[in-house]
Order: structure tokens, then C-alpha cells, then sequence
């Protein structure tokens, strides 16, 4: 018994005329009680405790190939029970929605801090040394580490070198201009939990528990490495320790760990040490920018060129999508985007929080920034100006689209109108004061989904699919979609999730989680009420369904007298024409208020606010967490996020949460954050759209441009940090 | 060679023999069952493995369990069940002090213990006068919390919750 | 993490015999644990004190104040006395680190936590200090956090304490028992080295020496001010700190205690700035004048360069800070 739907045509609200009312409230999270008292198991805590430990060991070389190692040595060292270096270990992680064996053969060393061999033990203490005794011998190649070095290689994919209209000839002719070039720095997610993995077999049948976002292509990744039927792999993921991209694919932990308790014949832990979470799991690339904007005297936009250049090892296809939302933000007749690919020995790159938009629309919005001041128009104004008619590159409509609303209603909440727009006016004893803005734009998704729902005779239900809750609130929002339809109170749905063995979801990356998976759980719920109409004879429509108790025409009874068996039905709905049809995003407008310190140059942020528009909102305090971790990657990535590559050999320098800088609770302010009203008929029939990402995007422009605004001092080359904005204050 | 370590854990004497090596969080996690306890970087860096011991609020990863003969310690599981959570524990709850759980435990250890210093007068670093008279302004929350990273960045839920519970807010 | 033998202490000689022998003392273990689970040290025997009796901070006749080696940072920073009379050293206490590790942190240890280079922490790297002869990958790498005084060609390496800086200022001295139960005091300019072409001696300490207190002299009138320069606003090292004792006396500076974190190898503190200033009236000339002494032999290596400019900014605004007629 199963409901599917293809998007191929915009979609009624229809649970929005439900009456249990749980909707969109801020119902506290399900999974609330077990994570504040402990007792929620993440991978590494799932063993029994007899499990064997696994440490990875690092090459330390750049390039080459590994000739040898000791393993003797260390096989005879206390504890130890295996040293593996088998061919299928992994070189690199897998990137998101491979679904397939990622660059594997450890021999081979392409990056600094390749996992290049697994240390095994009966305890951590005694494999985490045996792995540090590990002699290799290599021989090293010259490797090519700076992607911004003259000879270095670099790839520019055709598709991605677009044209429209001539934008050197709208330069030339632009009242006003700009033509500014920005740096991004490599960043790492740095969620809190390391990577782990704990591997068990079963004959020929692994589970795996393991910290993943997306387990229906990690379960074929994990298969596709090891050489076996994926049908032989079970993924389980029920509480995931934040992943921001870091986990959308199977990092070298689980490989290993599979590997060894294999070869082992009993389970084997695995997880990355902190350094290792650095080294060997995704870093985002780092960017280099050329933003030129062309303006007419009004400050109406007449080109855009966005070029970029990022960086990856050789053999991956991923690369930062930077240019992403400059292609439907702005109107500009003429425009010009480039993409090269730098081809270096770092880490791999690949997706982390909003791949794309994050770094892109800080170099856009403070070319923005830019303008508006060239042209001495107001930052909020200027964007109102270019909000383009329909999409300014392939002529489609926007599927919902509340962003002047945004930058109107942002602009009146946060007193913008008391903004100096010269720089350097406020003061505050030692601080500098300044305001800035910024757009976000982030590009909306629907993935194919399904999801089962299983009505209980007694009234309650169940809700069974393999989507993750990574932080994003998973387990409420589909609880309270299932709610919301099936007229029950919340405490009588309950989530499961997070398990290869349920139907098969869209997994947590590109924001399109809630959307898609409340989507499947939704068309189930839409089908169990059929079920319910049937049996009263009516018609869904005519069927009010709350707190247990249906109601239809005159009759009234309760849910658990109607049912006499289990009633289950799997939801499925799939991307279909609309999403070709329109351009489909989320947009918003951040505010920041900053103060930059007079002598030292320190920058704090003092009040922020973001205002978003994002279709309907799914749970109001679930959506606004995400909207703040956003801001708040906003606020490292454009004050002190920086993962420093060596100069020599592209090793990472600070691989620790010492020296690479996320923010801390006191960098933070109380953050506000404002949803619009907006349905997106387009989107899905919950008609919502993704913000885990939309809160990242542009924000941490609005504290480069506040910084500016506050001390002239225009920082192009991220983060701000105070080394940065120094050499522009005045001799004080 | 193995060590024997007794520790009063929740209020039970536990009795571990472990490798020396071990650290305190590594015998919590791996060795008595107490999974509560998260590791995030073994290196003091992060605080997700925050307990009370005597009372005081340490990263368990910096120091060895042998270290600690005798001594009490108080991890997340004795603070409360999800039955019956802690007021901070609810709290954390009912203002979404988290999104993926990990830095949870240590950030509800530390806030206990650190309540406590501020009862004790502790000043801290943004305290305008190094006197007795603390106020726990959001400001000074942020500051004594400081050694909890978030990445998912549930800050701004972290301060609405602990300022509701030093205030003696809602249970 | 190597194997080695654990013992715990059961007094002062057991302590220094054991350490005499090879031992590592570990107090709060905050810096020597982090060190030893990457094997950038690696000591066969570990000798616990936590139990012995340096826990008491107690004022000394004729004024003064006696730290115990084991007084843990969080205590000595929220004591009565302290924050009364040495604002200056609570206040640096409470800019380092974070509630958990001050917790752990001892006033012993603390002197002795060793660098935060990154190439020092990285066992692939090669480092002078933690393998002597190796060479210095940080001189010529990413140096942002490193020295611009007192280095050498063998190391660059800076001191990261901000409890150090506060008592170099305040005029520290350090209690020391040797293995023979031999008792000295030194004061703190004295203890620390600079590291030469042996970046790996630290400090005058001999093997088995155990720190037992730091003694601090009457309290001295005067504005105290600590100021750390960061790149959070909490839990991070400082790139510059600047620790001030200034006493004014009829519109004129009477005397000044300078010390500075952050800038070089260890607590840096510079007499002939501090003569500058005395009997002079406060100015932004003198100041400036103050930063020029203080940074004549100041060399950057790159990404460092900016703790020159950002060194003479802090300072004169501390002084500032310092002599302004009312608080
Ligand atoms: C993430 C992080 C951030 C930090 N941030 C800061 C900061 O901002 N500012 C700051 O100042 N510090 C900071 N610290 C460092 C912290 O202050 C030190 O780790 C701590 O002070 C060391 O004290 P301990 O007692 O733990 O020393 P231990 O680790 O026990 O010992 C350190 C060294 O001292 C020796 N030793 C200890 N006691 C004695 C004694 N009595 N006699 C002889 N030898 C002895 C040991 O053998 C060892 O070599 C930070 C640490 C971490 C991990
Ligand atoms: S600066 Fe000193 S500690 Fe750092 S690498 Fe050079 S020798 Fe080692
Ligand atoms: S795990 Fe102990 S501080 Fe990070
Ligand atoms: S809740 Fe995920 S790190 Fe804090």
C-alpha cells in the first residue's frame, strides 16, 4: 500500500488545513530527553565493549608511494592484533551522493595526512601507540601543493565558463564599478563528533554503526569498497554528532573498520582522532574571487562577472560550486562567470555547509557593499534595485521569493535608518561601531524519498525511514508532520530513523532533508487517511481527524475503535517537472551590528539579525536553531575560521580545535531571527523549503561589510582577523 | 601492567583496573559503561568531556582515571534520567540548547559546576569588578560557558537556558 | 601514548627522588597529558603530586604571599587576597584557558606548560625544541602565533602563559626543592632561558628539582591592568598580552612593572622600558618612546610581523589605560 508523487505540478496545502495544530509550532525535540541525560548512543558508543580498537595511521609525505613499513615491529607490540594496509582502505572519503567506492590504495600517497594503514589492539591505549610506533618508508614525489602558484595545473570545465552579453563592454560604459578580487581560506565542519565506526559481521552480513548523514549511499559506498553485495550491509546512523557536509559520504574509518573486523572475526572501533578529522575528512576548498559589477547611475546593475578559482586533488570530480547563487540573485544584462580547478596535493575537498553560496556570497555581497558605496546609494536600496523579474539568465519564474520583504522588513527591525553610511563615524569608547547587510540566497531541493507510516490499532503510529537527524530535528519534524495529519497528539507518534533496513531516504545534505523525507512521510500519512475515509465510506476531504478522535459528516469516534489491525503504508515522492520549471531558493537578509576594536583590531559581533523566507516552517524553534548554527558559520568563517595550509608540503598546520578557531559562546551575541510567511506550492506538497543552509549564505558578508562600515578598513581576504584590519585603523 | 583505580561515580564506588594510560574519560566510556561522556578531541580543546570531580568541572580527557583514587566524580547519567531530568537538563530541553546532541553532556556538566562558582563568587574574565558580587548577565554566561564548544551553534540556546535556571526559572 | 610507570607521590623527596631518577612530575596533567598522547613527550615514569601538601596560598610575614606549586589556577584566581591586592594576576588567570582546565591547571605546571607551535605539537615535523638538531620548520612556515623577541636561529618558539606574564610583573620569585631536599628561590626573570641553540632547556630547573610555591613581594601600590589580544574573545592563546604595574605620583609616572606575552620565548619583561618611563609624565610621546625600547630588536618572520605594530598599539594603550587621572 504505498502513495507516490512526482513534483510535476505545483501542490495544494493540504496539511496545512489539518486540525490537530502541530504544525510549524515549536515543539520541543523528541529526541531532547535522551541526548540532555546521555543516554542516546552515537557510532563509537554502540560496541559492547569487547570490540577490538582500530587507530589509522597518517602518511607523512606529500605525494609518493609507501615502499614499507615495520609492521613486525609493531605486531609485537603489546596488545596489538593486526596491522592493516589493504588495497581497499581508503585514500579518499567518498563525496556526497557517490554511491560508490571512493579513490581507494592506500600505497598510493596523494595528500599529507592520507590515512595510509590501520593499527589494531585490544584497547585504545595500546593501539593508539602501536599506531605511533609505525615506521614507513616511502618514496616521495615532488608534489604540487599552492593552488594560486603560477605552475600550477589548473582545469576549467567548459560548462561551467559562461557568457552573456559582453560584460568588459557594460564595465566600460558602467557609471559606477567594481572589480575586486577576494580570498576565501580552506575551512573544515568540525563537527564535535570525530568520524567512527563500528564494524561487525554476521558470516557475509556487516553492520556498520557509523556516523553518517546519508546511509542509503553509504551503505553502497561501504559495499562498492569492500567488494560486496550491498545488499550484505546494514548502515546504522540513529544519532549522528553534527556533520555539516563532513559525513555526506563513507570516510576511511568505516572501510577500515569493516576491513578489520573481517579479517579480525570480532567487532572493531574506529574513530578519527581530531587531527585525523582535519586531515582525512572533507576540508571545503579555499577560493580566490573576481567579483566585477557593472552600474548604470541609478545603480541599476548592467553586468556581473563572478570568476573563481578553487582547488582539489586530482582524481575528484567534486569542486566548489561558488558562483551557485550569483546566477539568480541579481539583474545585469551582461554576465560572466569562470570555474578553474586548481589540481593539488591537500585534502579533499568537498561539500560543508552550503557548498557554493557560502563562500560566493561573501565575495558578491561585499562587491555589493562595494558598489553601494561607489555609487552612494544605500546597501539595502542597491538590492532592492536589482531584484530581478524572473531568473536573469534562463527567463523562469521563482517558485516563492519574499526577498525584498526580507531586506524591507530586516532593515526596519534592526533601526538600519540609524546607520552612519560614512565609515569610521561611530565610536564607543575604544570600538568602532558599524552596521552592515548582506543577502543570502540558497538554492532549494527536492530528493527522492520514501518513508514508511504505521498506523497502530491502538492509535498510535510509527514513522520508519532511513533519513538522518544530524542536529536538524529529523525525528520532531517528521513526528509532527505524521501528527499533524493523522489528527494524533505528538506523544503518540514516535520516529525511527537512521537505518539501512527502513525505506531507503534522502539523507541529510543540501538542506532538502525535511522537505523531502516530511515529504514521503507526509504522502504516507495522506494514504493511511484514505484508508480511513474508506472505511467510513467518505471522502478524505470530509474526514477531521484530531487528538485521536475522527470526525466525518455527523459521526464522531475515536481512532482506536475504528482500527482493528495495523494499518502501514510506505510514502514516496520523487523530484518531478517543477523543479525544471522554476527556479527554486530560499533567500533572506542578514544585519550585523559589529565592533571593531581601535587599537588591537579585534572584531566582535554586537547584535545580528537574520530575516529568511523559506516556504512553510516546519517546527519554529528547529528552524530557527538551524538558522542560528548558520549565522554562526558565518560568523567563524568571516572572523576566524582559517585552516592553514603549510606552504612547503600543503600539510595542515593547525589540525586541532586549539588553533583552528570556531567560534566560542562568547563570540556570540543573542541572535534574531525572523521567518516570513511563505507557502512554495512548487517545492514539495509541504510546500517548505531547506534553511540549514540559507542562514549560512551571505552572512558572514554582513560582518565584513559592518567592519567596513565601522572603520574603512575593507577586508577582502577572509577571515577578518585582526592582522587583517590593523595595517587600515588609524595610529591610534 | 594494569592499575587498580577506585572512584565514587554518581554516588556508586566503582572499581577499575585499566592500563595507566588510561585518561578519566577513556574509563568512563570504554571501561564502566558511562557513554554519556563525549570525546570530541581528547585534547582539552573542545570540553564535550566535561565532568564534576569533587565538585569542580575538569575536561576528563586531560587527566588519567589513576589519577583519581577516591575522588567523586559526577557525570551527565548522575545528574538525571530523561524521566527526571535536572532543571538544567529540562531547560536545555525547553529552549533547544542543542541540535545534535554531541556537546551536550559537557555543556550541561559545565553549566551545573559553574553555577556553582558563581555562587562561590568566582569573578570571570568580563566581570567588571573582580568582587563577590556575581550577576549572571549573558555576557558573563557566554563567558564561563566559553570552554563548551557548539558547532552546531546552539549558543544562543545554551545562554537562554542556564540565565532561566540561575534565575530559578521554570522547572 | 608510551607505556610507563605510574607512582603517586607520598612526599616532597619521594617526589624529587623519583624525578631525580627520570621521572615526569604531573600536577594537573593539562599540558603534560596533551603533550604525552601525541608522543611529542614521552617519559618511561610519571611521578603524580597532586597529593602532596602545596595546595595552600598563605600570606607571608612582613606581607607577601606564598602560592603552593598545586594551588590550582581557579583558586588562586578567586582568592580573597589575590584579587585584592595582585587584580593584575587573577585578572591574566582568568583570561586563559577556560573554567574546566583552570580547574586542573596548577600554578607549577603553568610555568612550565611549554610552547603552542604547531610544528613542536606535529611528531612529523622537525623541531629543535622537541628534537634537538632537527631544525626549525616554523621559522620558515606559518609563524603567526610565534616569537619577535629573544629567539634565536634555533627557535622562535613563545611562552604561552598568561599567569607567567602577570607574576613576572608583580616581581615573582620561584621555591625550589632539589633531590637532596636542598630549598632555593629564584626570581621568575631568572628561571626562564631563552632558547640559544638549545631551545630545548626551558628553564634552570635540574632533573629532580620540584617547584614547590612562587612567593610574591607586599603588594605594591599602583594601577594593575592585564590586557590579552586574541583571536577569540575567549579560549584562546594571546598573541600579544601586556601586564602593567604603574604607580603615579604627582602627575608623573613613579614607577612601572612591564611584562608582555606572547611576543617571545618567555615572559618577557624589559628593564630599560620600564626606566624610561619612571619620573617622566604620562604622554603619547613617551609611550610611544616606551614601544620603541621595548621593540628596537623586535624581528618578524612573515605572518608574524603584525605582533610588532599590534605590540606598540597595546602597550600604549595600557599605559594609558594606567595613568589617566581617574579610573
Ligand atoms: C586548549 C587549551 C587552552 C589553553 N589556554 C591557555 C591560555 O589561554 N593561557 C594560559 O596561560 N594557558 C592556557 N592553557 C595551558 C594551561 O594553563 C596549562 O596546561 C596548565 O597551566 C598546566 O598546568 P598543569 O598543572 O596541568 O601542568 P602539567 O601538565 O601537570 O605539567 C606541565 C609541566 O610542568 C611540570 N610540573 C608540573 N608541576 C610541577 C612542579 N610542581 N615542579 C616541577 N615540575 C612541575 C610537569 O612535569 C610538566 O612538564 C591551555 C591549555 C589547553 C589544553
Ligand atoms: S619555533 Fe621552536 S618549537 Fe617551533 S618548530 Fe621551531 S624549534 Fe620547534
Ligand atoms: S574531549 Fe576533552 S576537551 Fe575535547
Ligand atoms: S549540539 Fe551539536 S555540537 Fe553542540
Amino acid at each position: 500500500m504505498n502513495q507516490h508523487l512526482k513534483m510535476d505540478r505545483p501542490q495544494d496545502d493540504v496539511i496545512g488545513t489539518m486540525a490537530q495544530g502541530v504544525i510549524g509550532t515549536a515543539a520541543p525535540r523528541r529526541d531532547g530527553p535522551v541526548k540532555v541525560t546521555g543516554q542516546a548512543r552515537y557510532a563509537a558508543e554502540t560496541g559492547t565493549g569487547a570490540e577490538a580498537v582500530g587507530v589509522l595511521v597518517r602518511a607523512t609525505i606529500t605525494k609518493g608511494r609507501v615502499t614499507g613499513m615495520d609492521s613486525d615491529a609493531v605486531r609485537a607490540m603489546p596488545g596489538v592484533l593486526s596491522v592493516i594496509t589493504d588495497k581497499r582502505l581508503l585514500r579518499n572519503p567518498a563525496q556526497g551522493t557517490a554511491n560508490a567506492a571512493p579513490v581507494q590504495d592506500p600505497g598510493q600517497v596523494a595528500y599529507f595526512g592520507q590515512p595510509i594503514a590501520l593499527v589494531v589492539a585490544e584497547t585504545f591505549e595500546q593501539a593508539r601507540h602501536a599506531a605511533q610506533g609505525l615506521k614507513v618508508r616511502y618514496a616521495a614525489e615532488e608534489a604540487v601543493t599552492d593552488p594560486f602558484a603560477d605552475t600550477t595545473e589548473v582545469e576549467r570545465p567548459e560548462a561551467k565558463q559562461t557568457e552573456q552579453g559582453d560584460l568588459d563592454a557594460a564595465m566600460t560604459a558602467a557609471e559606477f564599478s567594481v572589480d575586486s578580487t577576494y580570498t576565501t581560506p580552506a575551512q573544515n565542519s568540525a563537527a564535535m563528533e570525530p568520524h567512527a565506526s563500528v564494524a561487525e559481521w554476521d558470516g557475509d552480513r556487516l553492520t556498520l554503526h557509523g556516523s553518517y548523514q546519508m546511509v542509503k549511499y553509504n551503505r553502497n559506498e561501504l559495499a562498492d569498497s569492500l567488494g560486496i553485495d550491498p545488499a550484505n550491509v546494514r548502515i546504522r546512523a540513529p544519532y549522528v554528532g553534527g556533520g555539516f557536509g563532513s559525513k555526506l559520504g563513507i570516510a576511511p574509518e568505516a572501510v577500515a573498520a569493516a576491513i578489520a573486523a573481517r579479517d579480525l572475526g570480532r567487532a572493531v572501533r574506529v574513530v578519527m582522532s581530531r587531527p585525523q578529522v582535519f586531515e582525512a575528512t572533507m576540508r571545503r576548498s579555499g577560493t580566490r574571487q573576481r567579483v566585477r559589477l557593472a552600474a548604470d547611475a541609478d545603480g541599476r546593475l548592467t553586468g556581473i562577472g563572478h570568476e573563481a578559482r578553487v582547488s582539489n586533488l586530482p582524481d575528484e570530480a567534486f569542486s566548489e560550486p561558488v558562483t551557485m547563487a550569483t546566477h539568480f540573485l541579481y539583474a545585469g544584462k551582461n554576465r560572466k562567470y569562470a570555474h578553474e580547478i586548481a589540481r593539488v596535493h591537500r585534502t579533499c575537498a568537498g561539500s560543508m555547509r552550503a557548498p557554493g553560496e557560502a563562500v560566493g556570497m561573501l565575495a558578491l555581497e561585499n562587491a555589493m557593499d562595494e558598489l553601494a558605496h561607489a555609487a552612494g546609494i544605500d546597501p539595502v536600496e542597491l538590492r532592492l534595485r536589482n531584484i530581478p523579474d524572473v531568473h536573469p539568465e534562463n527567463g523562469k519564474d521563482y517558485s516563492s521569493r519574499r526577498f525584498a520583504d526580507c531586506l524591507r522588513d530586516g532593515a526596519a527591525r534592526f533601526g538600519w535608518s540609524a546607520r552612519n553610511p560614512k565609515p569610521g563615524q561611530v565610536r564607543d569608547g575604544e570600538w568602532f561601531i558599524g552596521m552592515g547587510v548582506a543577502s543570502a540566497a540558497r538554492g532549494n531541493i527536492l530528493q527522492e524519498s520514501q518513508a514508511r507510516v504505521i498506523l497502530h490499532a491502538d492509535a498510535t503510529a510509527t514513522v520508519e525511514t532511513d533519513m538522518t537527524d544530524i542536529g536538524t530535528g529529523t525525528y520532531t519534524i517528521l513526528a509532527q508532520i505524521a501528527a499533524e495529519m493523522l489528527g494524533l497528539p505528538l506523544d503518540s507518534v514516535s520516529v525511527r530513523l537512521g537505518d539501512t533496513d527502513f525505506p531507503p531516504a534522502a539523507g541529510s545534505g543540501g538542506s532538502w532533508g525535511a522537505g523531502s523525507a516530511g515529504s514521503a512521510v507526509f504522502l504516507a500519512c495522506q494514504k493511511l487517511r484514505q484508508s480511513l475515509a474508506d472505511m467510513l465510506d467518505t471522502d478524505p476531504s470530509e474526514l477531521t481527524l484530531r487528538d485521536g478522535t475522527v470526525t466525518s459528516s455527523n459521526t464522531q469516534q475515536s481512532l482506536a475503535d475504528l482500527l482493528s489491525e495495523d494499518l502501514t503504508t510506505i510514502g514516496h515522492i520523487e523530484p518531478g517537472e517543477t523543479s525544471e520549471t522554476m527556479q527554486h531558493a530560499g533567500f533572506g537578509a542578514h544585519f550585523a551590528e559589529v565592533a571593531v576594536n581601535a587599537v588591537t583590531g579585534e572584531s566582535r559581533v554586537r547584535r545580528m539579525l537574520g530575516v529568511f523566507s523559506a516556504g512553510r516552517i516546519l517546527n519554529e524553534q528547529t528552524a530557527r536553531s538551524q538558522c542560528h548554527g548558520g549565522m554562526i558559520f558565518g560568523i567563524g568563517a568571516a572572523l576566524t575560521e582559517d585552516m592553514v595550509h603549510d606552504h612547503r608540503d600543503g600539510h595542515i598546520v593547525n589540525h586541532n580545535l586549539a588553533e583552528y578557531h570556531i567560534p566560542v559562546n562568547l563570540d556570540i551575541p543573542q541572535l534574531d531571527v525572523v521567518f516570513l510567511e511563505e507557502r512554495d506550492a512548487w517545492a514539495n506538497p509541504l510546500q517548505s523549503k531547506g534553511v540549514g543552509e540559507l542562514g549560512i549564505s551571505g552572512a558572514g558578508a554582513a560582518i565584513t561589510n559592518a567592519i567596513y562600515n565601522a572603520t574603512g578598513v575593507r577586508v577582502r581576504d577572509y577571515p577578518a582577523t585582526l592582522d587583517r584590519v590593523l595595517p587600515g585603523l588609524p595610529d591610534d | 601492567m594494569t592499575l587498580k583505580t577506585t572512584l565514587k561515580i554518581n554516588g556508586k564506588d566503582r572499581t577499575l583496573d585499566a592500563d595507566p594510560r588510561t585518561s578519566l574519560l577513556d574509563a568512563l566510556r570504554n571501561h564502566l559503561d558511562l557513554k554519556g561522556t563525549k570525546k570530541g578531541c581528547d585534547h582539552g580543546q573542545c570540553g564535550a568531556c566535561t565532568v564534576i570531580v569533587n565538585g569542580r568541572r575538569i575536561n576528563a580527557c586531560l587527566t588519567l582515571a589513576c589519577m583519581h583514587d577516591g575522588d567523586e566524580v559526577t557525570t551527565i547519567e548522575g545528574l538525571g534520567t530523561p524521566e527526571q531530568m535536572s532543571a538544567l537538563q529540562d531547560a536545555f530541553v525547553r529552549h533547544d540548547g542543542f541540535q545534535c546532541g554531541y556537546c551536550t553532556a559537557g555543556q550541561i556538566c559545565s553549566a551545573t559546576a559553574m553555577l556553582d562558582e558563581a555562587k562561590a563568587g568566582w569573578p570571570s574574565h568580563v566581570s567588571a569588578s573582580l568582587g563577590d558580587d556575581v550577576s549572571l548577565t549573558d555576557e558573563e554566561i557566554s563567558e564561563r560557558m566559553s570552554g563548551n564548544l557548539c558547532r552546531c551553534s546552539a549558543y544562543p540556546g545554551i545562554v537562554n537556558a542556564i540565565r532561566d535556571v540561575a534565575r530559578g526559572g521554570a522547572r | 601514548m608510551r607505556d610507563f610507570d605510574y607512582a603517586r607521590a607520598g612526599s616532597r623527596s619521594d617526589a624529587t627522588a623519583r624525578a631525580g631518577a627520570g621521572a615526569q612530575i604531573i600536577a594537573g596533567g593539562t599540558n603534560l597529558l596533551d603533550l604525552m598522547k601525541l608522543e611529542v613527550m614521552a617519559p618511561e615514569a610519571v611521578v603524580d603530586i597532586t597529593r602532596l601538601d602545596l595546595h595552600e596560598i598563605s600570606v607571608v610575614e612582613g606581607g607577601g604571599l606564598r602560592i603552593g606549586a598545586l594551588v590550582t589556577n581557579s583558586d588562586l584566581a578567586a582568592h580573597d587576597v589575590v584579587r585584592r591586592d595582585y587584580a593584575l594576576l587573577s585578572r591574566a588567570l582568568l583570561s586563559g584557558a577556560t573554567g574546566q582546565l583552570r580547574n586542573k591547571a596548577t600554578t607549577g605546571g603553568n610555568l612550565l606548560q611549554r610552547t603552542r607551535c604547531f610544528y613542536f605539537y606535529d611528531t612529523a615535523m622537525p623541531c629543535n625544541k622537541r628534537d634537538p638538531g632537527s631544525g626549525c620548520h616554523a621559522r620558515d612556515g606559518f609563524n603567526r602565533i610565534l616569537a619577535v623577541l629573544g629567539t634565536s636561529d634555533h627557535c622562535i618558539a613563545t611562552h604561552p602563559s598568561d599567569m607567567a606574564v602577570a607574576l613576572m610583573a608583580l616581581g615573582a620569585s620561584v621555591e625550589i626543592e632539589d633531590a637532596a631536599g636542598d630549598v632555593r628561590q629564584m626570581p621568575l626573570n631568572d628561571f626562564y632561558r631563552l632558547p640559544g641553540d638549545t631551545p630545548h632547556i626551558e628553564t634552570v630547573l635540574e632533573q629532580g628539582d620540584l617547584i614547590t610555591a612562587v612567593l610574591l613581594p607586599k603588594p605594591v601600590a599602583g594601577r594593575q591592568i592585564y590586557r590579552k589580544v586574541r583571536d577569540r574573545s575567549s579560549y584562546a592563546f594571546a598573541l600579544v598580552s601586556v601586564a602593567a604595574v604603574v604607580r603615579m605620583e604627582d602627575g608623573k609616572i613613579a614607577s612601572a612593572a612591564l611584562a608582555f606575552g606572547g611576543l617571545a620565548p618567555k615572559p618577557w619583561r624589559n628593564a630599560k622600558v620600564e626606566s624610561a618611563l619612571t619620573g617622566k609624565v604620562p604622554s603619547d610621546d613617551l609611550f610611544g618612546q616606551a614601544a620603541d625600547i621595548l621593540l628596537a630588536d623586535a624581528v618578524g618572520f612573515g605572518a608574524n610581523d603584525f605582533k610588532i605594530p599590534l605590540a606598540r598599539r597595546t602597550l600604549r594603550a595600557v599605559l594609558r589605560q594606567a595613568t589617566e587621572a581617574t579610573q
